[in-house]
């Protein structure tokens, strides 16, 4: 059974036209799978790979360089919040408040929480230092956390 | 000083500055069709003329930087627009892609018909959630409108513009980082020369540009060179390589004062004036003991250099490596310059992309032997040590291929220059600094 949907696919082969070769895809259809699956499983990789006209390494080549993709030993939870812990966060309190998160929901940097709800990360500068400390939500940012107001958007997250 | 109005951040606070509809009504897009019916040649030497110079952080000048293409080029030539705003302390671009998406595209379009360019790459990095939203809904306008796709406005110039989004890699910022990462390969920057101009995107000739920096094209086709040069601070006559600080800037203000902010500002103010006068001053009654002047890659001010002027010139007066992306970070005199260094040295090894030895070793020994100190087994011979590493690596001792390695080395050698009292306090106390999160996670 193929990993890649048919579906996921032709998502993939709806990025080719914007760019003058396949190989430049690389980037958006690992994002399109990875988003979906929550994960890049090595079989992901071989079949982007067949889409793309590439080999496996050369996917897994770009892939690994980006901490930002997890493998299928690491998937991603179902959302995937990130804090900021660089200057202007950790100025304000930003790592005091990531080491609570870690202590209150038990999880570290990279792990996922026992029920598969969220996986946390630290991120480096999130570019919303005037709201610090901040952290990303799948793709919202929040500003100007505690560690009460981080645990509600943790606790909300369905 | 009389109150300088925002042209940039001008529309931020129009409810719906982010919709065609608005952008249109406050005379947008005019400026587009201004610049149609100039030649390329005359909108370049308009930008040329201006004295604009890149906002990004290496204040290259953007009409020159165009010049270099090679001239009668069949074609395609690509123009990128670098979005991968990731400098700790930074989140100008933010607001201008979030709050005003069509001034940037209105800009974007200019420069590619300057440089006779049909297709533009916009370079997000993936955590600009909403800038990625609102550039995507705005370019879906333009093409609606028939301010992006074939025969723009009828006058027969042709763009499209491509949203592709980073992974969070800080590397990606660098010109060709950013070129290699677009073509799908791991963000490693190239050797130059050739230059992006001769040989960048897909082999072919390429402009990079920063969004900040193609806003301001944007204004000076609107309100012309003269105005654009009757802001900010003019050539130092003494120095005849100087290109002058022409124009409004963004800075950001952040860490330790009463109001973060992002504010426009003619080029030249001091770090003094931003934390004093536009952020609400330093946090609980304190004073400055640190201040970033652009960047945490441009080092450190010391509280007696807060009247520096933020120009391209004046950090470097005072040892700092230059303006870089204007974003100040303000260190209280609570706080111990350690821990502040290890969080600067531990992002440069987070964000190492690991090609050049001196960089990738050196930004990670930098991280240990900051990390010994804060576990209270430094010793006086780690600050010799942690500078002699900071003096090996970079493009300025001539050691790696990019300017990572200069950003990294830096803040090392600028705190251990200007606040040594701390360092040496900091040992002979043993005192001890944890991370409050497991560490394993780095």
């Amino acid at each position: 059974m193929s990993a890649l949907t048919e579906e996921l696919r032709e998502k993939i082969r709806a990025e080719f036209p914007k760019y003058p070769n396949k190989r430049a895809v690389t980037l958006p259809a690992l994002h399109i799978v990875h988003d979906a699956l929550r994960c890049v499983s090595t079989e992901s990789i071989r079949e982007i790979a067949g889409l793309l006209e590439l080999h496996p390494s050369e996917v897994h080549d770009t892939m690994s360089f980006y901490n930002f993709f997890k493998d299928e030993h690491h998937p991603l939870g179902k959302h995937r919040v990130w804090f900021c812990r660089s200057i202007s966060c950790m100025l304000r309190g930003g790592e005091e408040l990531l080491g609570q998160v870690c202590e209150k929901y038990n999880v570290k940097p990279g792990e996922t929480s026992a029920d598969g709800k969220f996986t946390l990360e630290f991120a480096e500068c999130l570019g919303a230092c005037e709201g610090a400390p901040c952290a990303l939500v799948d793709e919202d940012c929040h500003m100007s956390l505690d560690v009460a107001s981080a645990s509600k958007l943790i606790d909300e997250l369905k | 000083m009389p109150k300088f109005e925002p042209v940039l951040l001008a529309r931020i606070h129009t409810p719906d500055s982010h919709k065609l509809e608005t952008y249109q009504r406050d005379g947008g897009y005019q400026g587009l069709r201004k610049a149609l019916d100039l030649a390329p040649a005359d909108v370049t030497n308009l930008v040329k003329d201006s004295g604009l110079r890149g906002r990004g952080g290496a204040g290259f000048p953007c009409g020159l930087k165009w010049t270099f293409l090679p001239k009668d080029h069949p074609g395609p030539i690509y123009l990128c627009i670098n979005a991968d705003e990731s400098e700790p302390g930074t989140f100008n671009n933010r607001y201008l892609m979030e709050m005003d998406p069509h001034q940037l595209i209105e800009g974007i379009a200019i420069a590619c018909h300057a440089i006779k360019s049909n297709k533009a790459y916009l370079y997000l990095r993936f955590e600009y959630g909403l800038s990625y939203r609102r550039l995507d809904a705005a370019i879906k306008e333009c093409y609606a409108a028939g301010l992006l796709g074939k025969n723009i406005l009828g006058k027969g110039f042709d763009l499209d513009i491509v949203l592709h989004r980073g992974a969070a890699a800080y590397i990606c910022g660098e010109e060709t980082g950013l070129i290699e990462s677009l073509e799908g390969k791991r963000a490693w920057p190239r050797i130059k020369p050739p230059f992006p101009a001769i040989e960048g995107l897909f082999r072919k000739p390429t402009i990079v540009n920063n969004v900040e920096t193609l806003c301001c094209v944007k204004q000076i086709i609107d309100r012309g060179k003269e105005w654009f040069q009757s802001i900010g601070v003019k050539p130092d006559p003494s120095n005849p390589r100087d290109a002058g600080s022409y124009g409004p800037k963004l800075y950001t203000v952040s860490g330790h004062v009463n109001k973060p902010c992002c504010v426009e500002l003619p080029l030249g103010v001091t770090a003094r004036e931003l934390i004093d006068e536009h952020a609400g001053g330093v946090w609980k009654g304190r004073k400055a003991k640190a201040v970033v002047p652009g960047g945490i890659s441009m080092g450190f001010l010391s509280d007696k250099e807060l009247d520096t002027p933020l120009d391209f010139n004046g950090p470097g007066k005072v040892g700092c490596l230059g303006l870089g992306t204007a974003a100040v970070v303000v260190v209280d005199d609570q706080t111990n310059m350690v821990d502040v260094l290890y969080n600067c040295a531990r992002f440069f090894s987070h964000e190492s992309c690991g090609q050049c030895t001196p960089c990738r070793e050196g930004t990670n020994w930098m991280t240990r032997i900051l990390e010994r100190i804060r576990s209270g087994q430094g010793s006086m011979r780690d600050l010799d040590l942690l500078t002699e590493v900071a003096s090996s690596m970079g493009i300025i001792p001539g050691t790696t291929i990019c300017g990572l390695s200069d950003g990294a080395a830096w803040p090392v050698k600028n705190a251990i220059q200007k606040f040594r009292g701390d360092f040496e306090e900091y040992i002979n106390s043993a005192r001890k600094s944890v991370t409050p999160y497991p560490v394993g996670a780095h």
